[in-house]
Formats: structure tokens, C-alpha cells, sequence
């Protein structure tokens, strides 16, 4: 399970300032980011795990599987997008800097 | 291909996806870097715990060797890639589908 407590470590800090942010609210747009930034990087893991380049240990994965993909490293790709675009938003309104 | 490769490949097009096909330029302002001096540092942790207990484990043949926190060095570029595409989309949706006022001041 060490995986999935990693993931809930990534949303449970980011969470106060993903409402702070705005950004769970907008959970259209959030979708829509979503969306490309899953097919490549969901192919890159099929990719990579169909070639070896990485393996996860089954003792720590719940052992959940979509295809070849652990259900962690689904989780894993919605959760740091959500995460990155909180990061962003929260510079952006604690500065006041506005995208530059 | 290996991870290094795929790695490199994925932060060309990166930077291409944000600075050519969406023109979104976060990798040229300041909001961006700061943003991303937070993220690498809360990534260098999780991943960090994921690499260092043996959570995921790479292929030797496929990556330089090169560690950083127990994580491959490829690991920060695959995590670039992520981040800014991530960021990108996310500016590039904010801004279409709205109507741009010209702006009254400065700014």
C-alpha cells in the first residue's frame, strides 16, 4: 500500500489550496487538462512497462490493474496534474503575477 | 527506445508543445519557475519513497544510472514533461472558449 499512501500524501497537501485556488471548481477545465496529459503519459506506462523499463512491487500496489497498468499509477497521473496545475495557481494568487 | 531517450525526447517536445503549438510561454515566466521549484521539491520526496523502497524499480539497461534521491535522473525529466504539459493545458483552456478584452492599463 505504500504507493497509494504516496498519493493520498500528494491530494491531502494540496488540498486546502486546491479550494484556496479555485481550482477543484473549475473541474470542467480540469478535465479538459486532464484528458491529452493521460494518453501520452498512459502510453508512455504501457510503453514502458510492456519493454521492462520499470516494475512495481507487488507487495506495496494493491494489485489492481487496468491492462498492464497499476490502478496507482492512473491515480498517480491525475493526481500531479491536479497537483502542478494547484502549484500554479496558488503562486499565481499569493503574488499576484498573473501567468507571467 | 530507452527511458533516457524517451526522457529527452518527451522535455524536446515539451518545450515545444508549450513555447510553438499552444504558445501558452510558462517555461518564460516567472509564476512558472517558482510554481515548479515547489513541485520538484514535494516530487523529489514522493518519488524518493517510491524509488528508495523499491515501489517501482527501473531496468538497469535502460537508464544512465545516475541518481537523484534515489530516483533515476531520468525520473526529473519524465516529471517535467508531466508538469508542464499538465500546466500548459491548463493555461491553453483558460484561454479559449473566452472572449480577450483589450487590456486598460499597463498591466
Amino acid at each position: 500500500m505504500t504507493y497509494v499512501f504516496v498519493l493520498a500524501g500528494i491530494v491531502l497537501v494540496t488540498l486546502p489550496l486546491g479550494i484556496w485556488t479555485g481550482v477543484y471548481a473549475q473541474w470542467k477545465r480540469l478535465a479538459l487538462t486532464l484528458l491529452p496529459v493521460l494518453v501520452v503519459f498512459v502510453a508512455w506506462d504501457v510503453y514502458a512497462i510492456a519493454r521492462g523499463h520499470w516494475q512495481f512491487d507487488p507487495a506495496q500496489t494493491t494489485g489492481v490493474r487496468i491492462g498492464s497498468v497499476p490502478l496507482e499509477e492512473l491515480l498517480f497521473f491525475v493526481a500531479v496534474p491536479v497537483a502542478s496545475v494547484i502549484a500554479l495557481e496558488a503562486v499565481r494568487k499569493a503574488r499576484g503575477w498573473d501567468y507571467r | 527506445m530507452t527511458y533516457t531517450a524517451l526522457a529527452v525526447a518527451a522535455v524536446v517536445l515539451t518545450v515545444v508543445l508549450d513555447l510553438v503549438v499552444l504558445r501558452t510561454r510558462l517555461l518564460l515566466r516567472r509564476v512558472f519557475w517558482v510554481a515548479y521549484a515547489i513541485v520538484l521539491f514535494f516530487q523529489l520526496i514522493s518519488n524518493g519513497v517510491l524509488t528508495g523502497r523499491d515501489v517501482v524499480t527501473y531496468d538497469e539497461g535502460v537508464i544512465v544510472r545516475l541518481r537523484v534521491a534515489y530516483a533515476p535522473v531520468e525520473d526529473l525529466l519524465f516529471g517535467f514533461a508531466l508538469v508542464v504539459q499538465s500546466m500548459c493545458w491548463w493555461v491553453h483552456f483558460a484561454a479559449t472558449g473566452r472572449r480577450r478584452r483589450p487590456r486598460r492599463h499597463g498591466g
